[in-house]
């Protein structure tokens, strides 16, 4: 809850004087009799699960993205995948889906977590309640809130279609509906990651310091004047990690949108991870890994600039 | 008047946080404890029986009793996972942020990548199918070792910068050096965070559907939410039982919930805030 100003303590507390040269070559003759103190040895574990799991598959990835492969031989055929990718329709719907479900939950996140973290550190009597109860869905699997949501969701008989048909609005065929089908998975995850994006707008919020309320309160601003001039601006760091965490979850998503749709109906719910399963289960590993390297490709490049943008304002509050 | 107002906002607020938050959990449990025919309406009603423990049993035994080699195997890889992530990850913070220099750099970029970067699945599993581990507990586990490091090194390495360095000089005089000061003297210190990172990684690893659906399919060792989607197209007519298997496999995160509702909480606000 602390660290929300950048990390600067990184090289470590090394606070000068009281005698401290005396005492640094002691250490350094200890150190000659034991060895380095901080042994680059002890990055070996996570290096080696990390390099042979993770490092070495993702440099592999660019080389068989190139090729028709059967995890046996492989055949080089150039850019053919990533031309597949483009050109094929159901396909090349998995872009759009994906930096839209992307955008939709991150904006919606930012929103509503913001509201519910204002809300949540006002002088409400149940807000201890209120946190937990917003913030249990984090914790609980996708798959079983994507199989429960996927029946309170079904048309005509499902519960959200039957309270919406007490206030006198036809709800739609929200899953099976392709107009509707991205955008009801889309809001399933921001029911499901709210909670998260509410936490960490809290500690945002808590880390402000009361000088400011006070000023405006001297000044003789409202609620809305402490809302826009000071828990907006210098809740900023909050708003920028909720938005880098969730664009990155939300481009890589899959496992809601599988349990959900399947990526239908047809493949108009389809995003980048459901079509890298889909051509993985029909066996075509090389279109498969094609699709990872796009998906990498498409997560370097929003993310990556939109890191640096954020992390440009947060010098300047 | 001001009173009123706000009495009028607490109850909006709470009654539209029930409605959407307590509702779809209601209706979770009141469907897995209704008998199988008043289950099929699928509505918000209060249920006429209760044969709780009849479909507990038929859950549990469901096809020769799958759900509790789940069980075990969802145990396994969870308690496994964490604590190879812990070990590795409290060494590799711990030196990250002692030793600066050209590997550190690389370190830190490395780790940086590991949260951004996704998987590249099926090269993955051609080199665990090359190693013999594809399609086996410790293959899987290894995966998620791999996958949930960079997390677990940037909530230690934050944690480790607060412990002063005259500590490890301190150490150093007395004659620990290297791994004996890391594991004598640093790492006892770390107990909080470790209590973080083993609750944070528990969670993710116990409701992880993505990584044993690829890496561990097949029923003989499925793991608990592998076999919960499964079960979806199986008891697409016995309501009662999914929600019944979704109850039971909340049970675990639930209980992590309510005991430790708040260290988790901040491990994911400093983690997602440092990240």
């Amino acid at each position: 809850m602390t660290g929300h100003r950048p990390d600067t303590r990184d090289a470590g507390p090394r606070s000068a004087g009281s005698g401290l040269p005396a005492r640094r070559a002691h250490a350094t003759r200890a150190r000659r009799k034991t060895g380095p103190a901080y042994p680059y040895a002890l990055y070996l574990p996570a290096a080696l699960v990390y390099t042979v799991i993770f490092l070495v598959p993702t440099a592999m990835a660019f080389y068989f993205a190139l090729t028709r492969w059967t995890l046996f031989d492989s055949e080089f055929v150039g850019l053919d995948n990533f031309r597949d990718f483009l050109a094929e329709q159901n396909l090349s719907i998995g872009f759009r889906n994906t930096v839209v479900y992307a955008v939709v939950t991150s904006a919606l996140k930012v929103v509503i977590g913001l509201g519910l973290g204002v809300l949540l550190t006002s002088k409400l009597r149940l807000r201890g309640f209120l946190r937990s109860l917003v913030f249990f869905p984090v914790l609980v699997s996708t798959v079983a809130v994507g199989i429960t949501f996927s029946v309170l969701l079904k048309p005509d008989t499902g519960l959200v279609d039957k309270a919406l048909a007490l206030v006198g609005i036809s709800g739609p065929d929200w899953l099976g509906d392709a107009s509707t089908a991205l955008l009801s998975v889309a809001l399933v995850d921001v029911w499901k990651g709210v909670g998260l994006a509410t936490v960490i707008y809290i500690a945002g919020i808590l880390s402000i310091p009361t000088d400011y309320y006070q000023a405006v309160a001297v000044d003789g601003g409202g609620a809305w004047h402490r809302f826009r001039h000071v828990t907006l601006p210098l809740s900023w760091p909050a708003t920028y990690s909720v938005i880098i965490l969730s664009f990155i979850g939300g481009l890589r998503s899959f496992d809601l949108i599988w349990t959900m749709t399947r990526g239908g109906p047809g493949f108009t719910s389809d995003v980048i991870a459901s079509i890298i399963y889909k051509q993985y289960q029909a066996g075509f590993y090389g279109l498969s890994t094609a699709g990872n390297v796009l998906l990498f490709v498409v997560v370097t490049a929003i993310v990556v600039p939109l890191n640096w943008f954020l992390g440009r304002r947060q010098v300047s509050p | 008047m001001k009173n009123l107002r706000r009495a009028g906002a607490e109850a909006a607020a709470l009654a539209v946080a029930a409605a959407v938050f307590l509702v779809p959990f209601s209706f979770m449990l009141l469907t897995a404890v209704k008998d199988d025919k008043q289950a099929a309406d699928l509505d918000f009603s209060w249920p006429t029986s209760w044969p709780v423990v009849k479909n507990v049993i038929e859950v549990v035994s469901a096809r020769d009793y799958v759900l509790l080699r789940a069980y075990v195997n969802s145990t396994v890889l969870t308690v496994a996972s964490v604590a190879l992530i812990v070990v590795c990850a409290a060494m590799a913070g711990y030196v990250l942020q002692r030793r600066a220099g050209r590997i550190g750099t690389l370190a830190n970029f490395l780790v940086l990548s590991g949260l951004i970067i996704p998987p590249a699945i099926v090269p993955t599993i051609w080199l665990l199918q090359a190693l013999g581990l594809f399609k086996t507990l410790p293959g899987l586990i290894l995966v998620e070792v791999a996958f949930g490091l960079s997390y677990a090194v940037l909530l230690f390495r934050a944690f480790i910068a607060a412990i002063p360095r005259e500590l490890d000089e301190a150490a150093m005089i007395d004659g620990c050096g290297g791994l004996t000061l890391f594991f004598r003297v640093i790492f006892p210190l770390l107990k909080p965070v470790t209590i973080t990172v083993i609750l944070t990684q528990s969670v993710a690893i116990f409701n992880d559907f993505v990584n044993p659906l690829y890496f561990l399919p097949g029923d003989d060792n499925a793991t608990v939410q592998v076999t919960l989607y499964n079960f979806q197209s199986q008891y697409s007519t016995q309501w009662n039982l999914l929600f019944m298997d979704i109850v039971l496999i909340t049970i675990p995160p639930l209980l992590a919930f309510v005991f430790f509702n708040r260290k988790i909480v901040a491990g994911m606000t400093a983690g997602a805030v440092k990240g």
